[in-house]
């Protein structure tokens, strides 16, 4: 490992410096730039690959390494290093990231190939490569934050790549603006760590909530202050994953291109609060009100997300919807505790590859229908698109949890967990999760059918065809992984075990439940899910007008009404408040202070008439003045005295 | 040795003199613009030379010193010294001066004369705000206070664009007066305090040396006046919430290079005054009215974002994101922590570049306007049309956002993570500012950039070399100190703690 660690730096530095020099080596760059672009991503990801070979390649207990690059910032009591933390954990999202990431260039090239701006294109997608990995890699709370807001500017980039259009420009504003939402508690979080531990690296921070001794701050660590900085770090990491209440940008956020909504919108960004809860491990810990604030989040959106997603005949906002929920499943899951921590992260990996999978074989349809996202004007369309049928179907089989795809591995073993505990809450959350799997399986398979079975709806506009295999060779490799990658590492607890230097060991907890009973009623619901979207949405003909829907039907389409309450909670006050303030500085604050010269400038006139009219306007100012240092020394010397 | 301070503040007046004589005839001598930039190139290079020199692991001391007695009957000396929070901010200045004699390379409509006494003006402030930042005598710090006003007020007033420079700079001076006039008599009732001669009664002929003043055991209701003397003078030229209404309308009708050099570095002395002047020689009075300030400081913080986020006009709408970033650099000042107040120099630093690059390529921007329009609502679509220039400002305002991985981000996390040690409340209360930022620079970017190009805009010529040199520079400096910021930490963190401990070594 010491050979190769000095690596480690150039996981962050390959798509840094691809970045840098797409965006700076304007037109020149146009011809090979895209190349260019996949080529940073993929020498990350054989870095990636090097350091896990050389981790497996260690002890258990000596895969937890900090590097230390250089001291970034050091003052006033606060010391942070820029460094990289190298454990299981973060190189489990190095893979993702490259991985994914890279398929996901080699598709760009292809789909983003008439766009005048694909270098542009593919300098944000470096850059968001990077952040990410910055996020990730990071060994303090405050370098995370680099990562953290850094991923955020590139998903604002990306979003309103196509900015001509005002509305995906508004678009990319509300994720910046609601993430920030979220980013006030990962700074007021800092804060308290700082005034607690006097640090804000996870190697102070994080032994100091397991009560392991460590340098100390000024404040008492209570219970109380890792309560306040579990829910700080909570309020961050719904903004970035897009839990409610902070869950409204997500669909807006499928206004950007759409490798970006795989890739950053679904794979990897937004899975990052659940990397921050599992990264927070001991201080959710030492909280247990938060955790169950945790647990409470999650099973809202994943309930919210798998509502919405069954209205929805946007394709992309639909899987936008599905991540909503998935994502859900991971909180929940992060909020369990020890037995969660590792299946949080597992069906993040298998969800970042099933999930990537969907996104891409939703823009290889789109790619074949013109752009059109709207599913009721599909239908049909697997004799068109068979390679995008084919490993959309396979992708789609991995996320409602049949056996023996990923999704299976990773969901039911979330299911399991949330049945694990005592009085009421394995009960509630374990249905919820048992919901939410039916739910998923009805709006999943609802997706599936619209765009591939039942017959045609387009009209002779159209001409659905294949992608070229830029395209569909990603699409074939996420496939793979949607079929096989979860039952590879579930096997013999592959995966588990080798989280477990940061999750730490768990003993086996038995459910409330026979875990017999649990996978037997999940597959029965998923499969009445499912069955239940066949005959709506396959046996029978599709309108290719939305019909009226039930009120619950019509309140899904608009997201549960969150934008309005959004706009009646914060953005009209918001508005209320603005131009009362400007009127008010102008009227009161400035008046003011230009009614106060109005008189002076009076009584100057009086005085400046009793001496026949020498002075000028500006002399009554002066004369104020004098009068008040007069005044002002008059004092001051009786004092003295 | 070199006295690198007076070299570097006689050389810009110099160089004034050079540009004043310029390029009256065609034979070939340079003219007035190269002229200016060459002379604040050399005032560079002298900085580097003072750098060279200034020892970090002392950087809490005051170097590079020089006293002589000026008027020894009153107790003033000619006493310059800087310590590393005024070594920092005389290099702000000594940088931004020729970045702002390049962008304003076709000001004034091409009129000569007119940009020959502009640069004049530009250098002689130049001289003024190196010598404010070094001053180590009260009265020779007042008096370059006051004499500051005189070019600023004729770049306001003589060169502006808007159509009520005048109505702008008169305000401007008349709030400036009245802040000075009262730190005047704060001035004069300090030096009664300074030990007389028990038979003669008179003061030392050094009297006014900071260092002189320093430690003295005054009256506490004394102190407070004295105290609310100098810090309504620096609340004014900060500018702090509720005295700050003279900078929206500067900026509004100024020349933008008039703007960054008035609110990017000569503002600075109110926040630099109060960290070198209020704190360490009041330090009673100033644990007394930090509830106060700090309340303040917060409500500027808030309240200039909110106001930016309501104004239709660039210019103005960046005045009042410094109102709310000074908020910062105060609360940072009166939480009393080591690190905010490390922050808070740091801010001082950071801003002036974020603010500085902001201004200038906003003027860019106004310059390509058929009609020189400020107004946001008439700009639209930009980035399909100039995409360097809307490059350009979007990493601009992701400074004045405080992105991470940028020098404005640094500072500011430490600001919030500092004052929250003194003062949790007020710290999270200022932390809403994070989400309002993002609304006033982005929703700006989103109007002037995003959507359809208005009518009329839609061939305007993208920035050339020197506007991105300008640019560059700036944002070189931006993320060299977001990288690296303890580049300029080592400068403000030991004077920090110094007056952290000056102010609360009193309350023993």
């Amino acid at each position: 490992m010491d050979n190769v660690i000095g690596l480690a730096p150039w996981l962050v530095g390959f798509p840094l410096l691809g970045a840098a020099i797409l965006l700076l080596g304007g037109k020149a760059a146009d011809r090979w730039g895209h190349w260019l672009g996949v080529a940073a991503s993929a020498a990350s990801g054989v870095v990636g690959f090097i350091l896990l070979a050389a981790m497996l390649g260690l002890p258990d207990d000596g895969r937890v390494l900090d590097h230390h690059l250089w001291t970034w910032l050091s003052a006033g009591g606060l010391d942070v290093d820029l460094g990289i933390r190298l454990d299981p954990l973060s190189v489990t999202f190095v893979m993702l990231v490259t991985f994914v990431g890279t398929l996901i260039h080699v598709y760009s090239v292809a789909y983003m190939a008439h766009d005048p701006h694909r270098r542009r294109f593919f300098a944000y997608l470096n850059l968001f490569v990077a952040a990410m990995l910055t996020l990730v890699l990071a060994n303090s709370y405050l370098l995370l934050f680099v990562g953290w807001e850094g991923v955020g500017l590139a998903s604002y980039l990306l979003i309103g790549f196509w900015d001509h259009e005002r509305t995906n420009a508004v678009a990319a504003k509300k994720a910046f603006v609601m993430n920030r939402v979220g980013d006030m508690g990962l700074i007021a979080a800092m804060a308290l760590m700082f005034a607690t531990v006097g640090s804000v690296s996870f190697a102070d921070v994080l032994p100091a909530a397991a009560g392991e001794a460590g340098p100390a701050g000024r404040l008492e660590p209570s219970t109380g202050t890792w309560t306040a900085i579990a829910l700080l770090l909570l309020l961050a990491a719904c903004g970035k994953s897009a839990q409610f209440p902070l869950q409204a940008w997500l669909g807006d956020a499928m206004a950007g291109p759409t490798p970006v909504s795989a890739l950053i919108h679904a794979a990897t960004m937004v899975t990052a609060g659940v990397y921050l809860m599992v990264r927070s491990a001991t201080i959710l810990e030492a909280a247990p009100t938060a955790q169950l604030v945790v647990v409470l989040v999650g099973g809202i959106t994943l309930l919210f997300g798998a509502i919405v997603g069954c209205a929805k005949d946007d394709i992309k906002k639909a899987l936008a919807a599905s991540t909503m929920s998935q994502i859900g499943y991971m909180m929940l899951a992060a909020g369990l505790g020890p037995v969660g921590y590792a299946f949080a992260i597992f069906h993040l990996l298998t969800h970042g590859f099933f999930k990537a999978g969907l996104f891409l074989g939703a823009g290889s349809v789109m790619h074949g229908m013109d752009d059109n996202v709207d599913m009721r004007g599909y239908g049909g369309l697997s004799r068109f698109l068979p390679v995008t049928a084919v490993t959309m179907g396979l992708g789609w089989l991995a996320i409602l949890g049949v056996p023996p795809f990923s999704g299976f591995w990773s969901k039911d073993r979330i299911i399991e967990a949330a049945f694990v505990g005592e009085g009421w809450q394995p009960w509630v959350f374990g249905t919820v999760t048992l919901v939410g799997a039916g739910i998923t399986a009805f709006y999943m398979s609802r997706l599936f059918f619209m765009t591939f079975a039942g017959t045609r709806r387009w009209d002779d506009d159209h001409h659905p065809h294949e992608s070229p295999f830029l395209m569909t060779a990603p699409m074939i490799v996420l496939a793979v992984g949607s079929v096989a990658l979860g039952g590879l590492l579930a096997i013999g607890g592959t995966f588990t075990t080798w989280l477990e230097p940061v999750t730490g060991h768990v003993e086996h907890h038995e459910p409330v439940l026979p875990v017999w009973v649990i996978t037997t009623l999940t597959l029965v619901l998923v499969l009445g899910g499912a069955a239940l979207a066949f005959l709506q949405y396959a046996a029978r003909r599709v309108p290719a007008r939305a019909p009226h829907g039930s009120a619950l039907t019509r309140a899904a389409r608009r997201d549960l009404y969150q934008d309005p309450a959004n706009e009646a909670l914060v953005m009209l006050p918001g508005q209320v408040l603005t131009r009362t303030a400007v009127y008010a500085d102008k009227a009161v604050v400035d008046g003011g202070w230009l009614g106060l010269a109005g008189s002076v400038t009076r009584a100057g006139d009086q005085i400046r008439k009793a001496q026949n009219g020498y002075a000028r306007s500006y002399a009554a100012m002066t004369l104020a003045g004098v009068l008040v240092i007069a005044g002002v020394a008059g004092i001051a010397a009786a004092v003295t005295q | 040795m070199f006295p690198w301070l007076t070299a570097l503040i006689a050389w810009p007046l110099v160089a004034a003199a050079a540009v004043a004589a310029s390029g009256r005839s065609r034979s070939g001598i340079p003219g007035p613009r190269a002229t200016a930039l060459t002379g604040a190139l050399v005032e560079v290079a002298l900085l580097v030379g003072a750098f060279a020199q200034f020892e970090t692991g002392a950087a809490a001391e005051h170097q590079l010193a020089e006293t002589y007695s000026w008027i020894p009957q009153i107790g003033a000396s000619y006493a310059v010294g800087v310590d590393g929070v005024g070594l920092l901010l005389v290099a702000l200045s000594v940088v931004l001066v020729p970045l702002v004699i390049a962008a304003a390379w076709r000001e004034q409509g091409g009129d000569m004369t007119r940009l020959r006494r502009y640069l004049v003006l530009v250098l002689i402030l130049e001289a003024f705000m190196v010598a404010v930042f070094s001053a180590r005598d009260v009265f020779l710090f007042y008096v370059l206070f006051e004499a500051m006003l005189i070019p600023a007020y004729f770049m306001i007033g003589a060169f502006g664009h808007g159509p009520q420079r005048r109505y702008a700079a008169v305000k401007f001076l008349i709030f400036s007066l009245a802040g000075g006039l009262i730190m005047l008599a704060a001035v004069l009732a300090l030096y009664f305090q300074a030990p007389a001669d028990p038979t003669t009664g008179l003061r030392a002929g050094d009297a006014f040396l900071t260092d002189n003043l320093t430690g003295l055991a005054i009256d506490p209701v004394t102190e407070r006046l004295i105290f609310c003397g100098f810090f309504l003078a620096f609340a004014i030229k900060a500018p702090l919430f509720p005295v700050h209404t003279w900078l929206p309308d500067v900026a509004e009708n100024a020349p933008v290079g008039t703007s960054t050099l008035l609110i990017c570095v000569l503002d600075k002395v109110g926040t630099f005054g109060m960290l070198t002047l209020c704190l360490p020689l009041f330090p009673e009075a100033s644990r007394w009215a930090a509830p106060v300030i700090v309340a303040l400081a917060v409500v500027s913080v808030l309240y200039g974002a909110i106001m930016a986020i309501g104004q239709d006009d660039l210019l103005r709408l960046i005045g009042y994101t410094s109102v709310s970033h000074f908020g910062f650099i105060i609360l940072g000042i009166f939480t009393f922590s080591p690190l905010g107040t490390a922050g808070s120099s740091f801010m001082m630093l950071n801003h002036g570049l974020a603010t500085g690059a902001l201004f200038l390529v906003a003027g860019f921007l106004i310059a390509r306007h058929p009609a020189r329009s400020q107004l946001i609502s008439e700009y639209s679509g930009l980035r399909t049309v100039t995409p360097v220039l809307a490059g350009m400002f979007l990493v601009a305002g992701l400074a004045t956002l405080s992105l991470p991985g940028l020098a404005t981000f640094a500072s500011e996390i430490m600001v919030l993570v500092g004052s929250f040690e003194g003062s949790p409340a007020a710290a999270l209360v200022a932390i809403l500012g994070v989400v309002l930022a993002a609304v006033y620079v982005l929703l700006t970017y989103q109007r002037i950039f995003t959507g359809k190009p208005a009518e009329g805009l839609g061939a305007l010529p993208d920035v050339g070399g020197r506007e991105r040199a300008v640019a560059g520079v700036l944002v070189a400096a931006l993320l060299v100190l977001g990288l690296v910021p303890q580049l300029a930490l080592t400068y403000v963190d030991s004077p920090a703690d110094r007056t952290v401990a000056a102010v609360e070594g009193s309350n023993q």
